[in-house]
């Protein structure tokens, strides 16, 4: 808890740029999320992680504007300049559309800013290719150059690391945090897998239809809500870059269904998690 | 020749050939410009069961337009124009998936259009001159009304190119990114509706929504961004026009398929034309 208050104070003074008052979205009877609570300040990596299902996407598009919540509401900074990834982008075969062309898609930008762009996520050499031919890590990447072109004040990542292999990820998690350092932009970012967004974020909110817990990772990761949720692999969670990779992903890199049809006793759990904390101290 | 006589006996008669041949070619020409940019967004946007609705709605405003006595045009552009609201409007508030919407709205608006048609005997004559195309019957007034319209929609498009690409690359991106993805689709259906009553007399009600497509789809083979290939677009359809008259001409067959088969055969011979590298 104590870890906690210090990382809330950190980002105290800075500006909010995006805050979610108590939002709730239905579909027909059924609430898809409700009782959400979150805010992303400048400066700040705001993720948010759950299960299939648990209205993380829908979260982030009621703070983007493209839901209207049926209750609570949404404050946004004035002239907010958002760069967004969408989870999923299907351009169609039919449509000629290169890297190059694609930067330009929302506002002008010359060559040289696209250039520099594609440069600060590594994929320069994508340039002239089109959208369609590249592999699914090239394609994450050249969204994010796509995303941050315009330095946006807000970037909102949904599950930027889809169809990166694992090593990838890291990379592509650690562009994240350099880019806030370098756009000083406030990050909210989506992702189903909590291992390495634990370290490379400022706060976690855990979703579950509803907030679960919502604080440091350190925070989070010691919530027993957190473990009902994920159970066994939230142990380790926090001893990212410090141990072997010793599970297995999906193709798709995700771990929640293991975690979820697991029936792992919370003890376990927390013993595993002692030795991860120690661990965690170094990151 | 005969088929031309049997529609405008005086006129025919009165006419020099070339002159309304060279009106043909005007209006021909001055359609494939305009639908060849619109087509291109049907092809990216998976619409074409979209134009085909809403042309298939165009027969109906023609009924209405002669039932009223009102201009046929903008008869059509209206019932078209309002087909392209209520399938907005019933996406919104029907459970049911868009193709089946679409479904419902093309074949009832085609099928109310007939039977509206059947109430007034005198108009079965010019039936088919609306379903595939009367392009040898064209006036003055007609080209008038193709290149004074066709300006309009190429205005109104370059004005919502980049939102409408946008949003034909993702709609929430566009909407997130600060850009009105929803007027612009709403322009963009009223641009089809627009084209459909421009387009109708030359190709036919039925066959628009091909001059939408085959064009746009021959060029994608040579076109590296959206731009070349709404030019390519152009430059095919003028050819399909140019080719399909003649052909309309030499063998007396209906002006729109004519064109619409020489379309098809634009296409079908670029495929097989090994591309030079750098074009995708």
């Amino acid at each position: 808890m104590t870890e906690n208050s210090s990382e809330v104070r950190k980002f105290d003074s800075a500006k909010e740029l995006v805050g979610a008052e108590h939002v709730g979205v239905r579909a027909g009877d059924r609430w898809l999320v409700r009782h959400v609570d979150l805010q992303v300040r400048q400066g700040e990596i705001v993720t948010l992680i759950g299960p299939n299902g648990s209205g993380k996407s829908t979260t982030a598009k009621i703070v983007l504007g493209l839901l209207d919540p049926n209750e609570g509401h949404v404050r946004k900074s004035k002239n907010l300049r958002i760069g967004y990834v969408p989870q999923s982008l299907a351009i169609d075969l039919n449509l000629p559309l290169t890297v190059k062309r694609l930067m330009t898609l929302t506002a002008d930008h010359d060559l040289q800013e696209i250039k520099v762009a594609l440069h600060s996520v590594g994929a320069s050499h994508t340039l002239n290719c089109a959208v369609q031919e590249l592999s699914g890590g090239e394609f994450q990447r050249v969204l994010l150059a796509r995303a941050i072109i315009s330095k946006p004040q807000l970037l909102v990542l949904d599950e930027p690391v889809q169809g990166v292999d694992y090593s990838g990820e890291i990379a592509l998690y650690e562009l994240v945090g350099a880019l806030r350092d370098q756009l000083h932009c406030g990050i909210l970012l989506i992702s189903h897998d909590l291992h390495i967004v634990m370290a490379a974020t400022d706060t976690v909110v855990c979703l579950n239809g509803h907030v679960c817990c919502q604080g440091s990772p350190q925070r989070v990761a010691n919530d027993p809500e957190y473990h009902r949720l994920f159970g066994v692999r939230a142990a380790d969670t926090l001893a990212l870059y410090h141990h072997d990779h010793d599970h297995h992903h999906h193709a798709d890199g995700s771990i929640i269904a293991q975690g979820e049809t697991c029936e792992c006793p919370l003890d376990a759990a927390s013993d595993a998690q002692k030795t991860d904390e120690r661990d965690a101290g170094n990151v | 020749m005969q088929h031309l006589m049997r529609k405008k006996p005086m006129k025919g008669m009165r006419v020099m050939f070339d002159d309304f041949f060279v009106r043909a070619m005007i209006a021909g020409i001055g359609v494939a410009l305009i639908t060849a940019p619109l087509g291109c967004f049907i092809v990216w946007r998976r619409m074409a069961y979209f134009g085909d609705t809403i042309s298939h709605s165009a027969l109906l405003g023609v009924a209405l337009g002669f039932l009223l006595q009102i201009n046929i045009s903008v008869a059509v552009f209206t019932i078209a124009a309002l087909v392209s609201l209520s399938l907005l409007s019933l996406q919104k508030h029907v459970k049911l998936s868009s193709d089946s919407i679409l479904g419902i709205l093309s074949h009832s608006a085609l099928a109310s259009g007939l039977v509206v048609i059947a109430f007034m005997p005198g108009l079965r004559v010019d039936l088919t001159g609306y379903l595939f195309g009367d392009i040898l019957a064209v006036s003055r007034i007609d080209i008038a009304i193709i290149y004074g319209g066709g300006l309009l929609v190429l205005l109104v498009l370059a004005w919502i190119w980049r939102p409408l690409l946008a949003e034909t690359v993702s709609y929430d991106l566009a909407r997130a990114e600060g850009l009105k993805p929803e007027f612009t689709r709403l322009v963009f259906m009223l641009l089809v509706a627009l084209i459909v009553a421009i387009a109708m007399k030359i190709v036919g009600i039925l066959l628009i929504t091909a001059l939408l497509i085959i064009p746009a789809s021959t060029a994608r083979r040579f076109a590296a961004s959206p731009e070349m290939m709404a030019v390519g677009a152009m430059i095919a359809g003028v050819l399909s026009v140019i080719a399909g008259l003649y052909c309309s001409m030499s063998f007396d067959t209906p002006s729109g398929p004519s064109i619409v088969v020489a379309a098809l055969m634009l296409f079908l011979v670029t495929s097989i034309v090994p591309l030079t590298k750098g074009a995708r």
